[in-house]
């Protein structure tokens, strides 16, 4: 019988105390907090928090473990359906999948799914969980290009089937946006993401780092020359956008990519590291999503007044509620129903202030938002030394160039379908190569359907012969 | 070392010189803690499974770069990245008429020799202007001779060949001397390429430069290496890092190539601080 108690919050570090460091923000359940909230699940006959899951980790199985403290039997629970359960519970959006259909949330607060997936994650870390298996060798090679989520979940579904994989990565280091993107504070790099990793290559995935797919190598070259079957491609949307108004290349306007990849992957707020970072003293960070929250609160912890500036009113946010809460905690500003038009430089080409418009709410569009429309006359200046714009990615068209026969729509991302297939035969893609910029667990979610699609294609292709 | 500020080196990449081609660049980390460094490819052998590359002591990152010896290795190398130069893409009736001029710029002539090498092999004409500030300064003299018809050098002091400037060297040989070029190539210090630039326009002589632009990823995804082309934003690193020379807007390029030069010249002393501060 659930256990009728309030959901038993994750502690936190002290807003002003985080707002100056990059440890992480939430330290999450200790076991007696964990077992507590596993309790309140009904266990539900038809759970719809596993449709909810775009990788349909079996929830209630997982969390009637924790609920009778077998963390070890959650972990391998969890382990059928998700190679990133610790990068996944930190992450992913659970408010609008797991969590948003749990039955309890209907009158009260939903079964914390994210927080315990967490918790049966770092413990197995941390209480050495058995590695996984190997699986016996099947004679098939498959290469993945990008080892972000959509690769790593692809890569680990393969090699339990036997596959022998190799992953490329352009990058120095494996992860994608996990690496480059989201910082230490939401996802710590070396105790999680690398950890995660490892996991993934304890099942026998080789990951190949500074390999860019369409310049060192190119797809065909993989499969042709190098004796791979099937590639699959996760390389994700990394291609930042800018707003094209004037003054946008002044010195101190940088995309969010550059800022987060200086701070995140190459560690520019770490004085060991030589990685230099311009954070200045005044930031005003242009979007509303996570990766605008992200920009904003590591401008934050870098020693800046931050302001972001968003076209729509904080309803609309893109960003999860969470990661909106948690900025407005540490002290940044957001300045809704803004729009930038200009930014405006100094005489050494050095960025001195945002020039604004002031936004209203019109009609609906074709998407259901209610589209900003400007306020005649309602310019005003913004003072900042750093601009830090964050619009939104697209996919790098690098591959898409290099290998012919592969198509790609009008906004550049690949064409594939549900199962990730692709116009070429024994190329298959996923992730936000497909879709633009979404989110991990969705990118995870392609990278499983490619992979059994794979499995299907080399196996049908063998029966063949 | 080719002069006491600039060293050569060659570097075991098999995948990366396998695909190299004239024009391209790589990047290399020389520590774990390092940061990523865009350089050109100056040679490559593709059998040894070799790059050749050169580096400027400029700041802490390359004079980390410079210290290293035979036998270490780079935390990582990458590439090769960018778009190989337009020349590579053409078909021998198309390179039959073409005859080419490159002007080198100090450490710029590293890059300009292996586009020499392969339009040289290809029976092109291609004569090559190199500047550098003195005599010591002059690098890959005896290699560029060897792949060019005829090496002009030129020194603000006159301790070699010509004194003066590359640009008035492009003058001479054009006005007095009556070369005739269907294409000029430029590649060193940005100033040298704006210039260089504004005398090929005088002279009617299409020009390609090769844009040194700050760069973290140097695969398209941060932005750093923007530069304003007809007009347009373009990524050097993905769309570059050649690009028309009569389209590039210099002024906007040098001034971001500057913006992190207090950090690059205080990394000594571990300066993480911001502009001004």
């Amino acid at each position: 019988m659930a256990n009728k108690i309030a959901r038993v919050p994750a502690r936190e570090q002290e807003p002003k105390v985080r707002a100056a460091n990059f440890e992480e923000v939430c330290y999450g359940y200790n076991e007696s907090e964990a077992v507590l909230e596993a309790s309140r699940c009904l266990n539900c006959r038809n759970p719809r928090c596993v449709g909810a899951c775009p990788v349909s980790v079996k929830i209630p199985g997982f969390i009637a473990r924790v609920a009778a403290g077998d963390f070890a039997g959650a972990a391998s629970v969890i382990a059928e359906d998700s190679s990133l359960p610790a990068v996944c519970g930190r992450v992913c959006p659970q408010e609008t999948q797991c969590e948003g259909s749990c039955i309890l949330g209907v009158k009260g607060e939903p079964v914390a799914i994210g927080k315990l997936e967490r918790f049966v994650a770092d413990w197995t870390r941390e209480n050495g969980g058995a590695a996984p298996a190997k699986a016996e060798p099947n004679g098939h090679k498959v290469a993945i290009v990008g080892s972000g989520p959509a690769g790593l979940a692809c890569a680990s579904d393969l090699a339990k089937l036997g596959y022998e994989v190799t992953v490329f990565e352009a990058l120095h280091r494996p992860g994608g946006v996990l690496e480059y993107g989201i910082p230490e504070f939401r996802l710590p790099k070396d105790k999680v993401v690398a950890a995660e990793i490892d996991q993934v290559k304890a099942l026998g995935v080789k990951i190949e780092t500074n390999v860019v797919v369409g310049r060192t190598v190119t797809i065909d070259s993989l499969l042709d020359d190098e004796g791979f079957e099937a590639v699959f491609v996760g390389s994700g949307a990394g291609l930042p956008k800018f707003m094209g108004i004037p003054g946008e290349n002044l010195n101190g306007v940088f995309s969010a990519n550059e800022f987060l990849t200086r701070n995140n992957l190459m560690k520019a707020y770490r004085e060991d590291y030589m990685t230099p970072i311009h954070a200045g003293d005044k930031v005003v960070v242009v979007g509303g999503g996570n990766v605008a929250m992200d920009a904003a609160r590591t401008a934050l912890r870098l020693g800046a007044d931050t302001t972001i500036v968003y076209r729509r009113t904080e309803k609309e946010l893109p960003a999860r509620l969470e990661e909106v809460h948690h900025a407005k905690e540490e002290g940044i500003d957001f300045a809704m129903l803004t729009n930038p038009v200009e930014v405006l430089g100094d005489e050494k080409g050095w960025v001195r202030a945002v020039r604004c418009i002031r936004m209203e709410l019109g009609e609906p569009d074709e998407s259901g938002r209610r589209s900003p429309v400007p306020v005649p006359g309602s310019e005003f200046e913004i003072e900042a030394d750093t601009v830090i714009m964050s619009l939104g990615t697209s996919p790098n068209p690098l591959i898409a160039r290099t290998t012919k026969g592969l198509e790609t729509n009008r906004r550049g991302c690949i064409m594939a379908d549900e199962s990730g297939v692709t116009a070429r035969r024994g190329i298959f893609a996923g992730g936000d190569a497909v879709t633009g910029a979404a989110t991990v667990i969705l990118a995870m979610g392609a990278g499983r359907k490619a992979a059994s699609a794979i499995h299907e294609y080399i196996s049908g292709k063998n029966r063949e012969q | 070392m080719l002069t006491p500020l600039v060293c050569k080196m060659e570097v075991e990449a098999a995948r990366l010189a396998a695909a190299a081609l004239p024009g391209q660049f790589l990047i290399v980390r020389a520590t774990e803690n390092g940061e990523r460094i865009p350089l050109t490819i100056s040679d490559y052998d593709k059998a040894a499974g070799t790059v050749t590359i050169v580096t400027q002591q400029i700041g802490a990152s390359t004079k980390e770069i410079c210290a290293m010896e035979e036998g270490d290795a780079f935390a990582d190398v990458v590439g090769p990245l960018g778009v190989p130069s337009d020349f590579t893409e053409m078909s021998e009736e198309e390179l039959a008429g073409r005859r080419y001029i490159f002007i080198a710029g100090g450490v710029g002539t590293a890059p300009v020799y292996p586009q020499v090498k392969w339009l040289h092999e290809r029976g092109v004409a291609v004569d090559v202007i190199v500047g550098a500030k003195t005599a010591d300064l002059v690098i890959f003299k005896k290699e560029m001779e060897s792949v060019c018809d005829n090496l002009y050098i030129c020194t603000d002091d006159g301790s070699e060949g010509f004194k003066g400037l590359v640009t008035a060297m492009l003058e001479k040989l054009v006005l007095e001397e009556g070369r005739q070029y269907t294409q000029a190539v430029a590649i060193g210090p940005m100033i040298m390429m704006k210039f260089a630039v504004l005398t090929a326009k005088k002279l009617e002589l299409p020009i390609i430069v090769s844009l040194n632009t700050l760069m973290v990823d140097g695969t398209g995804m941060c932005g750093a290496c923007r530069v304003t082309v007809a007009g347009k934003t373009r990524f050097a690193c993905v769309e570059g890092p050649e690009f028309d020379g009569y389209e590039v807007d210099f002024d906007e390029a040098m001034r971001r190539q500057g913006m992190y030069r207090t950090h690059e010249q205080e990394a000594d002393h571990k300066c993480k601080i911001g502009r001004g501060k």
